[in-house]
């Protein structure tokens, strides 16, 4: 092959790559699409589904990170990409500056047992793919519960904490499974208990779901879910 | 008459019996002929012999020499109904003249203040002429109507079934002819199971050592009186029986099927072998898992120590150390297209493209050099698809002078080439120690459960009284639960790696 072929060779083979890159940039950060299963809401507090799903989040924009191994995520969700990120109780429409970029944090209800952050993140104009979801919520107990469990699934690997302490942390490429992951037993105290959670995409759809499990591993249901702020025990 | 012959031989050798951890059978002094069912009483475990023997157990895995009984006749078997156990005992006068005693007792702790057999008299008898030899009782509760029963017979005719009053263990109606249900064959005795009744009888000679073709079979009937009909609709009056259990291994010759119910779903039986060959083929009591499968007992077999993987029968998934997994042969390398793709080879054997492998035996992963990234100190377990991993691979070894339960040692179970070993906490969790030290929180038992998956249990948990097992929850964590013989949580498979 002389060298005029190899250059013309060289230049489609560039070409083909940029376009294939621009599409997959595209497919990725599609145009903006209203999420169906996710609304604002409405009332300050809401109760778990009829199967004791969690179903108010506050949710960050979609932060870069890459990588599904117990390494990689531990890694991408133990950096600090904005100040308290393991303490900060967000607003809706609160900021957090992220290598540069404003990132808003959004309240939402779903309207499914799980939050589609696939939906979330395209009705935003963010990526979908290679990206961390931080979320938050606040569960109001009651009475103190003992010997409960938090039962998540999540696309893909996630890491959760209740009331700062790690309690699940599961890895890989994996799709959500209805209480896929489930903490040790715990102790919900009376009054508000925060629940954090940071969620790690690879590439296609993601989403998460979670619920409470009480001793005897039925959905916990007493517990109300709010955002915003903490109310004080009643 | 076979039995009674062999009485006097088996009293001597049951006098050298044999001591020590071999591969089948008991542990301690467990030689045996013609055991009764293993019955509980007071704290212990008890069973009785030709010859009046006994045998005594504290946990149902280390047996010793027990008190003899006050008759030395042929076979017994005991059951416990109300505040009396009932013992049935044969005695021949002649080859097929035989009579069945009747023996009674508040306790079967000899060091009972209430301890002391009575007589209750003949409860079945042969007279030498007819076609049955009344030894060998079974003595069965129906628990659907609670009547008792007694079967009976041997070689020479007819196994027979009388009624016997369940509040004396007398003959209920000395009158009434004993009804034939089956023939020529030894250990009758009967079980009741999901609407049937099961006869199980001991097939083959016995009393020959490793010459011994003893082995137990089975019929089954809607009502008590039959008949028995084996798998193949063979009435086993006309000689039919399924085989339940035959020689294996190391062992010859299995007789005397009793039952020993757990409860919830857990189910043994004892038995003796005429030979076992690791014991100088001595007569030797056994007591070993029950299954069923397709309405029909299947004989299980005790736990043996190996290297397993640990499957969730709940959720598929395979118990691991919570650490990260690394790929069989390390992280797989891109070598071109997929074949038939552009620029593929269509696939041919070993011609290179990301489907070929790398063209040589992988081999096992080994577990020294990954578990040099794991670290020093306790790790969680997890449970996660099984990837012929090292932290997905557990070796499952019974621990010596540790004890035992119902026919079995306690095992430890640690990460296959290495000392980190499952335990229990205080919290009723699990968690994975550096190495074990003997703990009874680091102590596992092993109930195979009617479906052939197994339950394990720890022999203790720190700060709790509470018999949990082994549970997933959730897909991919396992945990410390309560056992729910109804459901799936608490069933693992144990598979060979």
């Amino acid at each position: 092959m002389n060298s005029r072929l190899i250059k013309h060779f060289t230049f489609v083979a560039a070409v083909t790559v940029s376009a294939l890159l621009a599409l997959a940039a595209a497919l990725d950060t599609a145009a903006q699409i209203p999420a169906s299963t996710l609304t604002k809401p409405a009332a300050p507090d809401k109760p778990p589904n009829t199967d004791g799903f969690i179903q108010r989040w506050l949710l960050l924009e979609p932060i870069g990170a890459n990588g599904l191994t117990d390494s990689a995520v531990q890694a991408a969700v133990k950096k600090e990409y904005f100040p308290d990120q393991f303490t900060v109780i967000p607003h809706d429409g609160d900021k957090a500056t992220v290598g540069g970029a404003e990132l808003t944090w959004h309240a939402v209800d779903t309207l499914n047992y799980n939050v589609n952050l696939f939906h979330f993140a395209r009705a935003q104009g963010k990526k979908t793919s290679d990206v961390l979801f931080w979320a938050v919520t606040i569960i109001n107990c009651p009475r103190e519960m003992r010997d409960v469990r938090l039962a998540i699934g999540s696309n893909a690997a996630s890491v959760w904490w209740v009331n700062g302490k790690e309690v699940i942390s599961i890895y890989g490429d994996r799709q959500t499974v209805i209480d896929d992951g489930v903490s040790k037993r715990l102790t919900l105290n009376k009054g508000p208990n925060i629940v954090r959670a940071a969620i790690v995409n690879g590439g296609g759809a993601t989403d998460f779901c979670a619920r409470f499990l009480d001793a005897e591993d039925k959905p916990l249901k007493e517990i109300t879910v709010s955002i915003g702020e903490v109310r004080r025990a009643p | 008459m076979k039995k009674l012959l062999v009485a006097a031989i088996f009293i001597l050798m049951a006098t050298v019996l044999i001591h020590n951890s071999l591969v089948f059978a008991l542990e301690g002094q467990i030689g045996i002929h013609d055991p009764s069912t293993v019955i509980f009483c007071n704290g212990k475990y008890y069973t009785y012999g030709t010859g009046g023997t006994s045998l005594v157990s504290d946990d149902g895995w280390t047996w010793r020499q027990g008190a003899r009984l006050p008759r030395r006749g042929l076979a017994p078997d005991v059951i416990h109904i109300g505040d009396r156990y009932f013992l049935y005992i044969a005695a021949n006068s002649g080859p097929t003249k035989a009579d069945i005693y009747l023996l009674t007792n508040k306790t079967l702790d000899p060091n009972s203040p209430d301890y002391k057999w009575e007589e209750g008299g003949v409860v079945a008898s042969s007279d030498g002429v007819e076609d049955c030899n009344a030894i060998d009782p079974g003595v069965f509760l129906d628990p659907k109507t609670k009547r008792l029963w007694l079967t009976y017979g041997s070689y020479f005719g007819y196994i027979r079934l009388l009624e016997l009053d369940p509040k004396t263990g007398k003959r209920l109606n000395p009158n009434e002819r004993p009804r034939n249900i089956a023939i020529n064959s030894e250990a009758s005795i009967m079980i009741y199971h999901d609407g049937w009744y099961y006869l199980l009888v001991t097939h083959g000679s016995c009393c020959r050592g490793a010459d011994s073709g003893y082995n137990i079979r089975v019929g089954r009937a809607k009502k008590i009186a039959g008949p028995f009909l084996d798998n193949m609709g063979v009435d086993m009056i006309q000689g039919g029986g399924k085989l339940f259990v035959g020689s294996s291994g190391r062992v010859i010759g299995p007789g005397h099927f009793g039952l020993f119910d757990l409860g919830d779903g857990v189910q043994r039986f004892s038995l003796h072998y005429e030979a076992d060959l690791d014991r100088g083929g001595a007569s030797v009591l056994d007591i070993r898992p029950l299954l069923w499968k397709d309405g029909w007992p299947v004989a299980g077999e005790n736990l043996k120590g190996g290297e397993y993987q640990i499957e969730s029968l709940r959720t598929g998934t395979a118990l691991e150390l919570a650490v990260e997994g690394f790929p069989v042969g390390g992280r797989p390398v891109r070598r071109g297209p997929p074949p038939g793709g552009p620029g593929g080879n269509a696939g041919a054997p070993g011609g290179g493209g990301i489907f070929a492998g790398i063209g040589k035996s992988i081999p096992t992963q080994d577990v020294a050099e990954v578990s040099t990234k794991w670290p020093a100190g306790n790790i969680d377990v997890r449970m996660g698809n099984y990837m012929c991993q090292a932290q997905q691979k557990w070796t499952i070894e019974p621990v010596a002078n540790a004890g035992g339960y119902l026919g079995s040692p306690y095992f430890k179970i640690t990460i296959a080439g290495t000392n980190r070993t499952l335990a229990a906490t205080e919290s009723g969790e699990l968690v994975v120690l550096p190495a074990f030290n003997g703990g009874p929180e680091q102590l596992w038992r092993f109930d195979q459960l009617a479906d052939g998956s197994w339950r394990i249990m720890p022999k203790a948990i720190p700060n709790t009284k509470d018999p949990l097992v082994l549970s997933a929850v959730g897909s991919s964590f396992a945990t410390l639960a309560k056992f729910d013989p109804k459901g799936e949580k608490q069933r693992w498979l144990l598979k060979t790696p």
